[in-house]
């Protein structure tokens, strides 16, 4: 198990109990009423890490090594899956992955960033940085989705599309604002959810649609704490007051009206229990497909062009003109 | 003083001082150190007439440039919110406050109809003082009412970028301006109504990767920096060098991403033609 700083705690209790565990076995003694004491102490102390996270201790559980990516929920919840790979033009991008399945008997197309589950997985993997040609892939897959009358489901999961000289030659910018343009006018139902770290338009690029969800312990922003903290801080030093300024947290996502509803994970993140995690999310995903398949092709892009256009806070100058404080 | 009241006083400066620089003014040039005074600049289209550098410039020249004469501003009436009560180093408050008394611009964007060669246009054109050009809740939703606005009207949009990406202080908001004005944009395609995408120096971050990228025409002034990610980040990665010319205009006509570069001189021009070519239906009154 990996423990987060402020996870401490946890980690000395369940060094406890795995200590009693053991001289249990080696004395055949009966320690079962310890046992039960300390996991109590355990759920305890759990619910009270977990009830009052800051920001930025989201950040780091969106970030949890033992967290699970995109790849195992599709290989949890979809039936008959086949990856579909590449962009057509250019290669196939390993940040992003996709394919067509079928969840709870519903066929779709399904498609989220990846990142690597060990050291050598997160180089092949790009840490889930897409280059272009993954947002190209992913618009192929929806432009697949759209045309045999798939709903789309998208799993976001990034610290931001890639930086990088290749990146920018073949049109990062123009990758992702065509997803954007193309993902407004689909005719066929979009769901997606956050399920790590939502970051940027590398995040947005898969990400605009019908309704959008976010786990309990991931973020969503325009930019990531560190990188905020380095341009406005002009320090890395202040990535957790960066993480509280930019209230990048569901709570506040569902706030500001940006998502529907936060999905509640495993007590201690989802990380402490994948399966029942995919379980949640199956279960949601078929609920969301069920309706939207209801709707009318005219009827999702006139609505996705509602939700999107509403989004923003501004002032009146007459207003302002009027009160004089 | 309250925020209150120096925003106020803040927004009156910016709406009643429309400075401009006087004639005798010398002015360096940012490429070759050239002087110039304002007087020939401004006839020069404020290019440098030693290295044919296109300085910065903003909204209200490139519409007195662009535009025939006389033309009318839109939806001016839009203010920047701090809704997150943002604050870094500076609070955002602040920040606004500064930049309406010292650039004399109420938002990074501003929005206007008139004729070009007598033909009906909009151009919504930001301005790089304020805040970067950052593109927060009112640029978001100035294009999309200039794209609602263009559509009820069958008129032709252009849109002018110059910014630094996303302001950050509006976060998530500032996020989803990119969803917003590209739903936008797609709904004004929809509708057949032809949309320009003109960068300038500089257009990168979340701009470039919405209605930058997604004109009908995309185009730029020579030598614009444009791209994704900012050219210091990229070093960062990458810890290399960038190639000369790397993210500039030719770079990209290059790569494919622009129909063409053209030089200041000739834009007033050029946009008359595209507007002859990609010719609106008379509206029947
Ligand atoms: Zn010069």
């Amino acid at each position: 198990m990996v423990f987060l700083d402020f996870e401490k705690p946890l980690e000395k209790l369940y060094e406890q109990l795995e200590k009693i565990k053991q001289v249990e076995e080696e004395g055949a003694v009966d320690m079962s009423e310890t046992i039960k004491e300390l996991e109590k102490k355990i759920t305890k102390e759990k619910k009270e890490i977990y009830a009052n996270l800051t920001g930025w201790q989201r950040v780091q559980l969106s970030r949890h090594p033992e967290r699970p990516y995109t790849l195992y929920y599709i290989e949890q919840i979809c039936k008959n899956f086949i990856e579909l790979h590449g962009d057509r033009y250019y290669a196939d991008d390993k940040a992003i992955v996709g394919g067509i399945g079928q969840i709870a008997g519903q066929t779709c197309i399904i498609m989220g960033h990846q990142k690597g589950v060990n050291t050598k997985m997160r180089q092949y993997r790009n840490f889930g940085m897409a280059n272009p040609e993954g947002y190209r892939k992913a618009l192929r897959l929806m432009k697949l989705a759209e045309r045999f009358g798939y709903p789309v489901v998208c799993l976001i999961d990034t610290p931001g599309a890639y930086p990088g000289i290749e990146a920018e030659e073949r049109g990062q910018a123009e990758a992702i604002a065509k997803n954007l343009f193309e993902m407004a006018g689909l005719k066929v139902p979009i769901v997606c959810y956050v399920i790590g770290e939502g970051a940027s338009g590398g995040a947005l690029g898969i990400g605009l649609g019908d309704r959008v969800f976010m786990m309990e312990n991931t973020w969503y922003s325009v930019i990531s704490p560190e990188s905020c903290s380095s341009i406005l801080w002009r320090s890395w030093d202040h990535k957790e007051e960066a993480a509280e300024a930019l209230k990048l947290t569901p709570d506040h996502m569902l706030e500001f009206g940006m998502i529907e509803e936060i999905l509640k994970e495993p007590l201690g993140g989802a990380n402490t229990d994948p399966e029942k995690m995919a379980r949640i999310l199956k279960s949601h995903i078929k609920a969301q497909l069920s309706e939207l398949m209801e709707i009318a092709s005219d009827d999702l892009i006139s609505g996705r062009l509602e939700r999107y256009g509403k989004i923003g806070e501004y002032n009146f100058f007459e207003s302002l003109e009027k009160v004089d404080p | 003083m309250g925020w209150f009241k120096r925003l106020k006083d803040g927004i009156q400066t910016a709406t009643k001082n429309k400075k401009e620089a006087p004639d005798g003014l010398w002015n360096k040039c940012k490429s070759c150190a050239e002087m110039t005074t304002m007087k020939e600049l401004r006839e020069n289209f404020f290019i440098c007439p030693k290295c044919d550098y296109h300085s910065r410039i903003g909204s209200n020249d490139y519409f007195e440039m662009i535009f025939d004469g006389k033309y009318t501003e839109l939806f001016d009436n839009l203010l920047a919110k701090d809704m997150l009560k943002f604050s870094d180093l500076k609070s955002y408050e602040d920040r606004l406050s500064v930049a309406y008394k010292k650039f004399g611009e109420i938002d990074a964007m501003k929005v206007a109809e008139g004729k070009v060669g007598r033909k009906p246009l909009v151009i919504a054109a930001m301005d790089f003082s304020f805040i970067g050009g950052s593109m927060g809740s009112v640029v978001g939703e100035k294009i999309a009412r200039a794209c609602d606005y263009c559509i009820e009207n069958k008129i032709p949009l252009m849109i002018i970028s110059k910014s630094g990406g996303a302001r950050m202080m509006e976060a998530a908001y500032s996020l989803m301006q990119m969803a917003k004005t590209s739903a936008k944009l797609a709904a004004l395609a929809r509708a057949g109504v032809p949309y320009f995408s003109f960068m300038t120096d500089p257009t990168t971050g979340g701009v470039t990767a919405s209605y930058a990228m997604l004109g009908d025409i995309n185009f730029s002034e020579p030598g614009a920096l444009i791209g994704f990610a900012g050219p210091r980040v990229i070093k960062e990665t990458i810890k290399r060098d960038l190639p000369e010319g790397f993210q500039r205009s030719e770079f990209l006509l290059d790569h494919g991403f622009l129909d063409f570069i053209v030089h200041r001189s000739n834009l007033k021009e050029r946009i008359d033609e595209m507007l002859t070519l990609f010719k609106m239906e008379e509206k029947v009154s």
